[in-house]
């Protein structure tokens, strides 16, 4: 049985509206993306939704109080909310670099979570 | 501390991304002086607070996030020795006579002049009394932006459980913020029909959460003395008044709102510039040159972007004819042409264009003033069709651009009109 389902790419901020072709949980086809991330992005919210992750990580001695962060690839979607409230509990020191690892591997996903910033 | 020269090729006044590549496109262009002040204690301007992701796509190739976008844009100034960068230093006012007045603690009062000048201000949020909200005024209610600058740079957090008034991309970003923090969000109430926010961030902050979106409602009512409470919400007809019998309660201790954008237009109604009563920014030629020869603006001063890409972009073409004119390369010989948008098109930018003889590549920012499908945007001067595309959706909270060919340009006439054709 196939079904179409109508979706939002969110890769970019075109927002191309796709119509997706799902036959037996696999998308057998994909129309309406401008671009070759939004087949692939149709793909993944079909079988496994994936999501980037930014928030903040406390920061000592810097000239803010907040290091803002981002994991490096996208995250499992279901994952996301159990790496925000472990993010919440992390303490860095300044100074810090732009893309510096603050935590590796985090919840063993295989995703590194880097600084987005500098913090002096 | 470094002395300040009397007279700059250009001044700029606002270091976020419009100024910082404003600056760097003046440079690449032939500027041999170029100052940029900016109030606040670092560059970058609001994308400091936006550490989303999402930027960067179009101009760097490459996805950022905003602190990260902001450090591209600084790193192209850094180590120029003919881009001077103030921060700390807020501008008081620009006189005619293109005098930047400024004061900053390293150096007090400080009065510079530039060849010309760009205004990069950028814009602020309405606030509560752009609305009016019956109640007391009680404690939590807060601007969505002043909240990301709370949670993502200052360290706390103003409540925890949340009503968001508005779904521009602000508050649709902060919805998910806060979910991300251990909070609540109850819901995100919007008084249009449709929400004002990119659908990218309807999907992955408010559907990802299962965060409810209520068109057509707002705020009747917030209750609290000290702290707010809870809210009474009400649906709204079409002209936007509440519907009786319609109320409804939600409880919450903190409201946010995201009721939209204004472009920070102090220092240029100072100086009189001609203001465009939509964008609420200054009337910009396709160089970005407003209604006073040698004064430029650019980026979210001119009209709202809700792409920090494009605003480099409109910073560029500042920037570089800004340079042009300070070196007196700049050809006068132009025809001047009105841009007007018409029919279903809410704002064009620019509005007005100084063609030279020889043509040159236009490209106009649209937005339209309702959500559309399978419509035809036009791009007509007098009978001549100069352009027309097929838009499969457009929606007022995306910018739309189209590129007119510099060959294009010698069929236009003293007049250009952009409408949407709905029969097509
Ligand atoms: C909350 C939020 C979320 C956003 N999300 C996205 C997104 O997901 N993707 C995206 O691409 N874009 C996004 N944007 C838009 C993007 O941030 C803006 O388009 C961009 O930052 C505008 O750049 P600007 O330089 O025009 O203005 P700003 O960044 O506001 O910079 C203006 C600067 O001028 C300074 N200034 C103002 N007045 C004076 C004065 N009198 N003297 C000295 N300095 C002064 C200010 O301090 C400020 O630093 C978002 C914007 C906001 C507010
Ligand atoms: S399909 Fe490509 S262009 Fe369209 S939203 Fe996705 S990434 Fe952007």
């Amino acid at each position: 049985m196939s079904e179409t389902r109508v979706m939002n790419c969110i890769m970019c901020p075109m927002g191309c509206e796709m119509t997706v072709t799902i036959d037996d949980g696999k998308v057998v086809d994909v129309k309406g993306n401008t671009c070759p991330r939004g087949a692939k992005y149709a793909h993944d919210e079909v079988t496994a939704p994936k999501r980037m992750l930014t928030t903040t990580v406390r920061v000592e001695g810097g000239m803010l109080p907040l290091l803002p962060v981002v994991s490096e690839t996208v995250l499992p979607k279901e994952k996301v909310l159990d790496c925000a409230a472990y993010l919440r509990g992390v303490t860095v020191k300044a100074p810090v670099k732009t893309g510096d690892v603050i935590v590796e591997d985090i919840l063993g996903l295989g995703v590194n979570i880097i600084a987005s910033r500098d913090m002096l | 501390m470094k002395e300040l020269k009397d007279l700059y090729d250009i001044v700029i006044v606002g270091g976020g991304p419009a100024g910082l590549s404003a600056a760097y496109s003046a440079w690449q262009n032939g500027a041999k002086s170029v100052l940029v002040i900016e109030r606040d204690r670092e560059l970058g301007g609001i994308l400091q607070q936006c550490i989303h992701n999402g930027f960067g796509l179009h101009h760097f190739k490459e996805e950022l996030t905003g602190p990260g976008y902001a450090h591209r844009c600084i790193e192209l100034v850094k180590d120029k020795s003919e881009i001077e960068c103030l921060t700390d230093t807020m501008v008081l006012s620009v006189e005619k006579d293109k005098t930047v007045v400024a004061v900053s603690p390293d150096h007090g009062l400080i009065k510079v002049k530039g060849k010309t000048v760009i205004l990069t201000m950028g814009c602020r949020e309405r606030t509560r009394g752009a609305i009016r909200i019956p109640g007391e005024r009680p404690a939590g209610v807060f601007t969505a932006g002043a909240a990301q600058r709370m949670v993502n740079m200052e360290g706390y957090i103003p409540g925890h459980k949340i009503v968001i008034l508005g779904s521009g991309d602000i508050g649709l970003i902060m919805a998910r913020r806060m979910s991300l923090e251990g909070c609540k969000v109850q819901a995100v109430l919007e008084i249009c029909p449709f929400s004002n926010g990119l659908t990218r961030n309807i999907v992955q902050c408010l559907n990802d959460y299962n965060i409810p979106l209520y068109l057509s409602h707002t705020i009747v009512k917030i209750h609290g003395k000290d702290r707010v409470n809870g809210i009474t919400v009400a649906k709204v007809d079409e002209k936007m008044r509440p519907i009786p019998g319609t109320e409804f309660d939600i409880d919450c201790d903190t409201v946010l709102l995201s009721v939209g954008l204004i472009p920070e237009n102090e220092l240029s109604r100072g100086l009189d510039l001609k203001m465009h009563p939509l964008t609420n920014g200054p009337v910009v030629d396709q160089h970005r040159q407003t209604s006073l020869p040698g004064f430029y603006a650019a980026g979210n001063v001119v009209h709202v972007h809700d792409l920090v890409d494009f605003v480099s972009e409109e910073a560029e073409i500042a920037g570089k004819f800004a340079a042009l004119e300070a070196q007196g390369k700049l050809d006068g010989n132009t025809k001047f042409v009105t841009v007007t948008a018409e029919k279903g098109v809410r704002t064009c930018v620019p509005q007005c264009l100084n063609l030279p003889e020889a043509g040159e590549q236009v490209r106009l920012f649209m937005r339209v003033a309702n959500p559309e499908r399978k419509v035809k945007l036009v791009v007509k001067s007098g009978d001549n069709v100069i352009l027309q595309r097929m838009l499969p959706v457009a929606k007022p909270s995306e910018m739309i651009a189209v590129d007119i060919p510099a060959a294009k340009t010698e069929l236009i006439g003293s007049s250009l009109t952009v409408f949407l054709d709905k029969e097509a």
